[in-house]
């Protein structure tokens, strides 16, 4: 009885999930009229599919073009992403096998300095990022947004890596350093391949958070750098029809998707069975 | 290449973790401290180690300083109580790790490795993962992780501890073979199991509250324990220490219990004492000038003998009988103790004579 009602449970919210997007994906491929003859879903049966709405996004029919604002989004992801998973990983080994501190301020005061930065809204900061990126010349190009990304991704990162530190006994580094490693090699040779799923999860929490951030994409870049967020949002603004609006949604989750799915095997292999009794 | 410590303390804040020890460990040996559980050998093994800085005193290995050497140039290995691999790599990759930094070349690696874990007894499980394995074969790819790199020090920490008790009897057994393999190193075996200490151990050291308080060859210390915390520490079950007296010719214990002086006790002079009784060698009946009544607390079966925890109006008695018996809490048992069996100590409890053999 349990399993028929775990089953159902599990259906009900596949379909919850997945029905506004599969409405998404199936209006990119309406014309005018299905889109008006209500909801319709299956394609070929209910209505003709038609190319057009990605035809308008990836420049075919010369109305937009998304390609180049793909491009900038993924450069952008994927260096902030990369530098705050190393930089915040090795931070938050150090916190984890590590005393800091000054008189009676810790480690969880450092942790908890870390995570606080997040409890700012981003308005706040917009201005000084602005005066910042516009001192150092780095207004509108990839690097300053991939460094003002970094420092609100490596918070998040820190925060679910040093947890998942504390979880991998202590005496594995030890054992590391007595057959000959010293620190920096135990890190690397005995505790990052046990890392695995936890930089998995730390990566795909920061490449969702720096593949969707819009506000500072849109305070800090212009016209030489628009990410996809901030593209999709400026086609939104026009005469944009429906079906066009749809393909650009889905085109700016797809590599997401592709990222997860890619990411996703490591998250299965956690556990330190094996490692102390 | 011998081992000084020289005066070694570790003072955090007001609690005494290691102090004054003084001892010299000699390659080729096996050193077996032994303690009750947080007497401190395991701090003072991570000390050795590089794991724990010291406070106090020296360290030298080799005649130099050995606290300049960071834990990864210490030549150190060291088995765990809980058995610690790394769980990603197999048996094979576990027992290869601490040789990739040897400069060996990768096939005279991996066959060193094989040959060490056929010593150990695991050349069908080489491919396996440590979580595949039992307890006590995933302790032997540890001890074969820390013999393999034939370190100048082997440092191991109660390995027998979370064993069940036919495993540790084979892996007593098979550590002395083992450990004749590591001739040049200083092997220092810490255990709470006075048999062990007498099995693996070339010397015997006893620790108690962070101290070595007695230290010689396992059977000598034994035999002699020079206090009665050290009686109690070397012998399992405890010893049982009881009220004593010599007077006008006279042997009573409890004062109550009295025979004529022992051999070993003559010429000792008139005064209280306690007296120290092994287990086995109290019996259960009532025979001779020596006997009391006590009430059963507990009584537990332990492989073929039986252990019976005694109340008597003399104190706390334990008695270890031949056979299994069967006694439940409130039984009254009458014990006979052998005067001529008697370790006498003083009031503080310092020997003044041990029984011989």
């Amino acid at each position: 009885m349990s399993r028929i009602f775990k089953y159902a449970f599990v259906i009900f919210w596949t379909l919850f999930v997945l029905a506004p997007l599969s409405w998404a994906l199936v209006t990119s491929f309406k014309t005018p009229a299905a889109v008006n003859q209500g909801a319709t879903f299956i394609p070929w049966v209910q209505f003709d599919p038609t190319l057009d709405g990605w035809k308008d996004i990836l420049g075919i029919s010369g109305y937009a073009n998304l390609i180049p604002n793909m491009i900038n989004s993924m450069i952008i992801t994927f260096f902030a992403s990369l530098i705050s998973v190393t930089l915040g990983g090795l931070a938050a080994y150090g916190l984890s096998r590590f005393r800091y501190g000054w008189k009676y301020y810790g480690n969880s005061d450092i942790i908890f300095f870390f995570i606080a930065q997040r409890i700012l809204p981003p308005v706040v900061l917009a201005i000084p990022f602005f005066l910042l990126l516009k001192n150092l010349r780095l207004l509108d190009t990839h690097l300053g947004l991939i460094l003002v990304l970094t420092s609100g991704l490596m918070p998040i990162v820190v925060w679910l890596m040093v947890d998942f530190f504390n979880q991998i006994p202590r005496e594995i580094d030890e054992m590391a350093m007595l057959e000959g490693c010293n620190p920096l090699q135990a890190f690397r040779r005995a505790i990052l391949p046990l890392s695995k799923p936890g930089i998995a999860i730390s990566a795909i929490f920061a490449v969702i958070f720096g593949w969707n951030d819009l506000f500072f994409a849109l305070v800090l870049t212009f016209t030489e750098v628009k990410t996809l967020p901030a593209a999709v949002v400026a086609l939104n603004g026009t005469v944009t029809p429906f079906w066009t609006l749809a393909a650009s949604a889905i085109f700016s989750i797809l590599p997401l998707i592709g990222f997860v799915f890619v990411v996703e095997r490591y998250l299965a292999k956690g556990g330190f069975s094996g490692a102390v009794r | 290449m011998s081992l000084e410590l020289k005066d070694l303390g570790i003072t955090d804040g007001t609690d005494m973790i290691l102090e004054g020890i003084t001892y010299t460990f000699e390659p080729g040996r096996v050193y077996v401290l032994m303690g009750r559980t947080l007497s401190g050998k395991t701090s003072l093994m991570r000390t050795i180690a590089g794991l724990l800085d010291f406070t106090d005193g020296d360290m030298y290995f080799n005649g130099e300083d050995f606290d300049v050497l960071p834990t990864w140039k210490r030549s150190t290995s060291m088995v765990y109580q809980q058995f610690i691999n790394y769980p990603n790599r197999t048996v094979l990759g576990n027992v290869l790790f601490p040789l990739l930094r040897s400069g060996l070349s990768k096939a005279e690696a991996k066959a060193k490795a094989l040959e060490m874990i056929d010593k150990v007894g695991l050349s069908s499980f080489a491919d396996r993962k440590p979580g595949q394995l039992s307890g006590g074969q995933q302790q032997r790819v540890a001890i074969a992780r820390a013999l393999i790199r034939n370190s100048n020090i082997l440092l191991l920490d109660e390995p027998l501890m979370n064993l069940d008790y036919k495993l540790r009897e084979q892996l007593r057994e098979d550590f002395r073979e083992l450990f004749t393999t590591s001739k040049d190193s200083v092997t220092i075996y810490a255990t709470t199991e006075p048999a062990e200490a007498l099995l693996v151990g070339d010397e015997l050291l006893v620790m108690h509250e962070g101290r070595i308080i007695q230290s010689g060859v396992p059977a000598e210390v034994f035999e002699n324990p020079n206090s009665v915390t050290v009686a109690q520490i070397v012998n399992e079950p405890p010893m049982s220490v009881l009220t004593a007296e010599i007077s006008n010719g006279t042997f009573s214990i409890g004062h109550r219990m009295k025979s004529q002086i022992p051999a070993h006790l003559v010429g000792l002079p008139d005064g209280d004492y306690q007296a120290g009784f092994r287990a086995s060698e109290l019996t259960i009946g009532s025979e001779g000038d020596m006997k009391e009544e006590g009430e059963v607390d507990v009584a537990e079966v332990a492989g073929s003998e039986t252990l019976i925890y005694l109340n008597t109006p003399t104190g706390y008695t334990i008695v270890q009988e031949e056979g299994i018996h069967q006694y439940i809490s409130g039984d009254k048992l009458g014990i006979t103790i052998p005067p001529e069996r008697a370790f006498l100590f003083d009031l503080s409890g310092n020997l003044v004579v041990a029984p011989g053999n």
